[in-house]
C-alpha cells in the first residue's frame, strides 16, 4: 500500500499526561527500562506496545519476565542466528507498560551476515530432532533445579553440628545463593526459550512468503492451518481436564463436585464414593506435569497456576461433567482436525506443478517440522518454568513476612529485583546483628506508597504506539508475532473511518458468530464467561483453553495469525478477529455482536 | 417418484443412471450433473422408450418408412413435403392413453414440488451420434415458459418432431445413416426464476491464480450480468478455504426479471437500498464457489459457470447451475506466477538460499494480509 507524505503520528512518550496518583513512576522501575533521553531520540524512535504478552500494569519485580524474555529474542537474532535484516528488539517501560521497538540491520551490513546466518540456521534445520530433544532435557534440568531450591526463616542458633564440622558459615549464604541461583534458572531457561523460537517463525515465514507469492491472496489463516500442529502438549493439560472429566461421568461420580470451590471437601467426597480411589490416582497422576498450567500468561507474580488454586481445573472439571452429561461431545475432533489439514495442504498442493510444487514440499515440510515448538514451547516455559519461579519467588517471600517485612506474601513484588537481593542482606545482617533490620519499619510504608501509584498506573490503558510510525513496517517477526503492520498502524491512527459500529482486526480463525458479547480484562474474570457468549478481551491465553469449549467466537485487541488467541481459536474451530486495537474498550458485555472470522470484522449489532 | 413407469419417465434427481441411450445426450448431462452435485434445474425426462412406444404403437412407424423411402435428398421440394407430413403425424395421432399417463403422473408430482404452478421448458435431447451437430435436428429445440400441461404435451411431441426436419432428414440420407434406432427424449424443466444470479469462473480471471474463485452477481436474471448491462458484485473467495478474499460490491442499478404473464423479461430499476447491498449471502457466496469447485473438479479443469438463485425453491435448494464451459482465457496460458529460488538437493531437506531471499529481498515485499 502507498502511504501519504503526512503521516500521522502517535503521542510522543513525553506527552503522555502521568495519571494523578502516579507521580514519581518512574522510580519504581531499573534506570534502563525507563526513557531516559525524553527530549532526545526517545522521543523520535517508533514503539509499540506489547499488550499481547504484558496487558497489565508491571509492578516492580515482575519487570523480570519483559527483561529476559525480550533481551533472549534479541540474542538469537543478533548474536546467535544473525538474522539478516533484523536485530533484537529494544524495550521500554513507560506509564507502566512495556513499549517495544525493533532494531534493523543497517542495509550494507546484512550481505556479510548471510554466510553465518546460513551456516547457523542450517544447522539447526539439518539437526532439528536431536537438538530439539536435548532442549527439552535442557529445561527438565533447570526446572528440576529450580524444584530443589528451598526458602527457610534462619534457625535461633547455628546448629551445633556446624560447630562441630568447623563449617563456620551461619547459612545466610544459602538463602542468598538459592536467590540468586532462582534468578540464574529461569534466565537459563528464558535463554532455552528462545533458541528455537526464532528458527521456527522463520520456517513459517518462508512457506508464508512463498504461499503468498504462488497464491497471491492467501488468507493467512490458511497457511496457519496447513502448518499448525494438531496434537500438542500446549493442549495437553486441558485434554487432561477432560478426560479426568469423562472418567468421573463413567463412575458415576458427578455428586461430588456440586461445590468445587472447596477443594479439599471435593476431593475428600470423590474419595467417599465407590471408583473414587481410581479417580485421584488419574486426577494426582495428571497433576505433574500438566498443572503447572496458568490462567495467566506467566509473566504476572499474580498468575494462577492449577496446582497451586486447584479449584480452577476442578472448576473446569465441573463444568465439563455437565455437559458430558448433557450429552455434549468435549473431546477436540483431532481426527477431524488432522483431516482438515491435510485437505487444504493437498488441495493447494493439486494447483502446483513442477519447480513450485517441488519447493511448496521442502517449505511445508520444514515449516510443519519447525512450526510446532512455537506453540510446544509455551508450556514448558511460559507454565511450567515460570510457575515454579513464582511459587518459590512466594516461598522466599514468605520469609520476609516472617521477618515483619511486609504483610501479604505478594507483597514482594512492590521490589525490584535488586531490591529483594538489597532487602535479603537486611534480614540477614540484622538477624545476625541480633538487631532489628530495617525493612520492617521502611518496607510497609513504602510499599504502601508504590502500590498506590501502580493503581493509579493501572486506571490508564496504554498507548497502541508511541512517535511517528515508519512509512513501512517492514521487520518479518514484527509483523509476524505482533501483527503489527503497516495497515494495523494506519487503523490505530483512526485512518478516516467514519463508521464507529464496525472493528477491524486481523481474520485469525474463519468462521462468522453472532452473540452477546462478555469483555474480559482479567484472567480472573473467566468465571463470569456464560455459554454462547463471544469473548471480547485485551489478549488471551492458550490456557483459556476450558472457556474456549464455551464461547462462540473471539474477539482481541493485541495479536496476529499467530498470537495464542488465532491459534487457540483455529484449534477450537471458533471465529476470531485478533489485533482489533480496541476491541475490547469499544464493545461492552451484553451487547449483541457478529463476529467474522473471515473478514476480519466485528460489527456492534445492538446495546 | 417410485409410482412412474421409469421406462418412460425419469427425474434428473432420481438417482437414475445416466443412460445416453434411454435419455438422449441433453438428459442423460443433466442427471450426471445432478449426481455429480450441480444442481441443474429440477425437472424430469420423458425418454426414448415412450417415444419408440409411441411410434409403434400409433402406426408411424409405417409413415415414416414409406414417406423416406426413395427418398431423393438433392429434391428438395419433396423432402420438404415428406418432412412436413411425417411432423404433422407425429404432432397429431393420438398418444395412447397408458402413454399419456406417465407424462401427466410425473407433472404432477413436478408441479407439487412448487407452492404454485411453475412454468417450464421443454428441449429436446437426441440420442444423437448419428446426428451431424448439435445445433441441428433439433437438439437445440427449445420451448420457453409453459405452464399449460397440455401445451407440456404437445411441445414433447414438437420435439419429437423435430427428428424429421428438412436437414435432419437430408443429412441422414446423404450419409446413408439407417432410421433404425433414431428416437428422441424429451426434457421437461423448471424455467430459472432468478432472484439473484451470475457466473464464477474458478481461478482469478486478473492474474490466473487458481487457488481462487471469482464470482460476479448481480440481482435478477443472470443476462444483465453476462451482457454487462450492470455493475455487478465483484467477489474473490479462496477456492481452498471457501472464505471471502476481496470483495467489490457493485451498483447494480437495474435487474431484469419474468414479466408476470411470463415468457418475457422486463428491466426494472433497483431501488438504492438494495443496490448498496451485497446480492449474496455470506453462506450463497460458499454455496456458489462450492458449487463451481465441483463444476471445475467435475470437469477436470477451469471452469466458467453460470448460476443463479431460484425465487420459488427453498433456501439450501435455490442455487441452480444453469451453464459450466471450461475457461480458456487463462488456463491456456502459461502459469503467470514462479516461485523465485529453486529447492535445494532433498539431502539437505530445506532451501536456505530461498529463506534468505526472502528475509531479504522479502523486506519490500512484506508479509501483510
Amino acid at each position: 500500500m502507498t502511504v501519504e507524505p503526512a503521516v500521522k503520528s502517535f503521542p510522543r512518550p513525553s506527552e503522555l499526561p502521568v495519571p494523578p496518583g502516579a507521580e514519581g513512576w518512574e522510580k519504581l522501575y531499573p534506570y534502563n527500562l525507563v526513557f531516559q533521553n525524553l527530549s532526545g531520540s526517545d522521543d523520535e524512535k517508533f514503539w509499540f506496545c506489547d499488550s499481547q504478552h504484558w496487558p497489565t500494569v508491571f509492578k516492580p519485580f515482575e519487570t523480570i519476565g519483559g527483561e529476559f524474555a525480550v533481551k533472549c529474542l534479541g540474542q538469537y537474532n543478533t548474536r546467535h542466528l544473525l538474522i539478516p535484516p533484523a536485530n533484537g528488539i529494544e524495550f521500554k517501560i513507560h506509564l507502566g507498560y512495556l513499549y517495544m521497538s525493533p532494531v534493523p540491520v543497517p542495509e550494507e551490513q546484512i550481505p556479510a551476515r548471510v554466510p553465518e546466518f546460513e551456516r547457523r540456521v542450517g544447522h539447526y534445520f539439518q539437526n532439528w530432532d536431536s537438538l530439539l530433544e536435548q532442549w527439552k532435557l535442557k529445561v527438565r534440568a533447570t526446572i528440576d533445579e529450580l524444584e530443589a531450591l528451598t526458602f527457610t526463616s534462619l534457625p535461633e542458633m547455628v546448629p551445633f553440628d556446624d560447630i562441630v564440622s568447623g563449617k563456620a558459615k551461619d547459612g545466610s549464604e544459602v538463602l542468598m545463593e538459592n536467590y540468586d541461583r532462582l534468578i540464574q534458572l529461569v534466565y537459563q531457561n528464558w535463554q532455552y526459550h528462545f533458541e528455537f523460537l526464532n528458527l521456527g517463525y522463520l520456517a513459517y515465514l518462508d512457506f508464508f512468503t512463498f504461499a503468498k507469492q504462488v497464491f497471491p491472496g492467501i488468507p493467512d489463516q490458511a497457511i496457519a492451518k496447513m502448518v499448525q500442529g494438531v496434537d500438542m502438549e500446549l493442549f495437553r493439560p486441558d485434554d487432561e481436564l477432560k478426560k479426568l472429566a469423562t472418567l468421573a461421568v463413567e463412575l458415576g461420580l458427578q455428586s461430588a463436585f456440586e461445590n468445587t470451590d472447596d477443594v479439599e471437601g471435593t476431593l475428600a467426597r470423590v474419595g467417599d464414593l465407590s471408583g473414587g480411589r481410581q479417580w485421584l490416582d488419574a486426577y494426582r497422576a495428571a497433576q505433574d506435569p500438566w498443572f503447572n498450567f496458568t490462567v495467566g500468561n506467566g509473566f504476572y507474580g499474580h498468575d494462577k497456576y492449577w496446582i497451586e488454586h486447584q479449584e480452577i481445573p476442578l472448576g473446569y472439571i465441573k463444568d465439563y461433567i455437565r455437559r458430558v452429561d448433557e450429552g455434549q461431545q468435549i473431546l477436540r475432533p483431532i481426527a477431524e482436525l488432522v483431516a482438515e489439514r491435510d485437505r487444504i495442504v493437498a488441495e493447494y498442493r493439486s494447483l502446483l506443478d513442477g519447480e513450485n510444487l517441488a519447493a511448496f514440499d521442502v517449505k511445508h515440510g520444514l515449516a510443519v517440522t519447525a512450526y510446532p515448538y512455537v506453540e510446544n514451547h509455551n508450556f514448558y516455559i511460559e507454565h511450567w518454568t515460570m510457575g515454579v519461579f513464582w511459587r518459590k519467588v512466594r516461598e522466599l517471600s514468605r520469609v520476609f513476612v516472617a521477618a515483619g517485612f511486609w504483610a501479604g506474601e505478594g507483597d514482594l513484588l512492590y521490589l525490584t529485583r535488586g531490591e529483594v537481593r538489597e532487602a535479603l542482606f537486611d534480614l540477614v545482617t540484622g538477624w545476625a546483628v541480633g538487631a532489628e533490620p530495617t525493612g520492617p519499619s521502611y518496607w510497609p510504608a513504602e510499599i504502601e506508597r508504590r502500590r498506590g501509584i501502580i493503581d493509579a498506573l493501572s486506571s490508564r490503558r496504554p498507548q497502541p504506539a508511541l512517535n511517528t510510525p515508519p512509512a513501512q513496517i517492514t521487520e518479518p517477526f514484527t509483523m509476524m508475532l505482533w501483527g503489527i503492520t503497516t495497515e494495523q498502524v494506519q487503523q490505530w491512527l483512526g485512518d478516516d473511518s467514519g463508521d464507529d459500529t464496525a472493528i477491524t482486526g486481523m481474520s485469525a480463525s474463519p468462521g462468522v458468530a453472532e452473540g452477546r458479547a462478555r469483555v474480559v480484562h482479567h484472567a480472573d474474570q473467566l468465571s463470569e464467561v456464560r455459554e454462547g457468549e463471544i469473548l471480547v478481551a485485551t489478549i488471551t491465553a492458550p490456557s483459556w483453553g476450558p472457556i474456549f469449549g464455551k464461547i462462540k467466537a473471539t474477539v482481541t485487541d493485541i495479536g496476529g495469525m499467530m498470537s495464542h488467541a488465532a491459534i487457540v481459536c483455529r484449534e477450537y474451530g471458533l471465529p476470531a478477529v485478533t489485533g482489533t486495537g480496541n476491541g475490547s474498550t469499544t464493545i461492552r458485555t451484553g451487547q449483541l455482536i457478529r463476529v467474522d472470522g473471515d473478514a476480519g470484522r466485528v460489527e456492534i449489532l445492538e446495546d | 417418484m417410485s409410482g412412474f413407469d421409469p421406462r418412460y419417465v425419469r427425474f434428473f434427481d432420481g438417482g437414475t443412471t445416466p443412460d445416453h441411450a434411454l435419455l438422449g445426450g441433453k438428459c442423460a448431462s443433466l442427471v450426471t450433473m445432478t449426481a455429480a452435485g450441480m444442481p441443474v434445474p429440477p425437472g424430469f425426462a420423458v425418454t426414448t422408450a415412450l417415444y419408440d412406444a409411441f411410434v409403434e404403437e400409433s402406426g408411424l412407424r409405417d409413415v415414416i418408412t414409406s414417406g423416406l423411402n426413395r427418398l431423393d435428398p438433392d429434391d428438395v421440394a419433396s423432402v420438404d413435403a415428406v418432412s412436413a407430413a411425417i411432423r404433422d403425424e407425429i404432432c397429431s395421432r393420438p398418444v395412447p392413453e397408458r402413454l399419456r399417463r406417465p407424462v401427466i403422473e410425473a407433472w404432477a408430482d413436478f408441479q407439487g414440488r412448487f407452492e404454485r404452478p411453475v412454468p417450464v421448458a421443454v428441449r429436446s435431447s437426441a440420442t444423437a451420434e448419428d446426428l451431424p451437430d448439435a445445433s441441428f435436428a433439433g437438439q437445440q429445440d427449445t420451448y420457453l415458459w409453459l405452464v399449460d400441461e397440455r401445451d407440456v404435451h404437445e411441445h414433447i411431441r414438437k420435439c419429437w418432431a423435430s427428428l424429421y426436419t428438412s436437414r435432419a432428414i437430408t443429412y441422414r440420407l446423404r450419409n446413408a445413416i439407417s432410421e433404425d434406432g433414431l428416437s428422441m427424449a424429451v426434457a421437461v424443466q423448471k424455467m430459472v426464476h432468478a432472484r439473484v444470479a451470475g457466473v464464477a469462473m474458478t481461478l482469478n480471471p486478473r492474474n490466473g491464480d487458481r487457488s481462487k474463485i471469482t464470482i460476479d452477481a448481480s440481482w435478477g436474471v443472470g443476462e444483465a450480468v453476462v451482457s454487462g448491462h450492470v455493475t455487478p458484485d465483484n467477489i474473490v473467495v479462496d477456492k481452498v478455504l471457501l472464505c471471502i478474499v476481496e470483495e467489490h460490491v457493485g451498483d447494480k442499478h437495474i435487474e431484469l426479471v419474468p414479466d408476470s404473464a411470463g415468457g418475457r423479461l422486463v428491466e426494472r430499476d433497483v431501488d438504492a437500498a438494495r443496490r448498496a447491498v451485497r446480492s449474496l449471502t455470506d453462506d450463497q457466496v460458499r454455496a456458489v464457489s462450492e458449487l463451481a469447485k465441483r463444476a471445475e473438479r467435475h470437469y477436470g479443469c477451469p471452469q466458467d459457470i453460470e448460476w443463479a438463485l431460484d425465487a420459488d425453491l427453498p433456501d439450501g435448494q435455490n442455487l441452480l447451475l444453469l451453464q459450466s464451459r471450461p475457461e480458456t482465457v487463462h488456463s491456456s496460458k502459461p502459469k503467470p506466477v514462479t516461485a523465485p529460488a529453486k529447492a535445494s538437493p532433498p539431502s539437505v531437506g530445506f532451501s536456505l538460499g530461498s529463506i534468505t531471499a526472502h528475509l531479504t529481498a522479502g523486506r519490500a515485499a512484506g508479509v501483510t494480509n
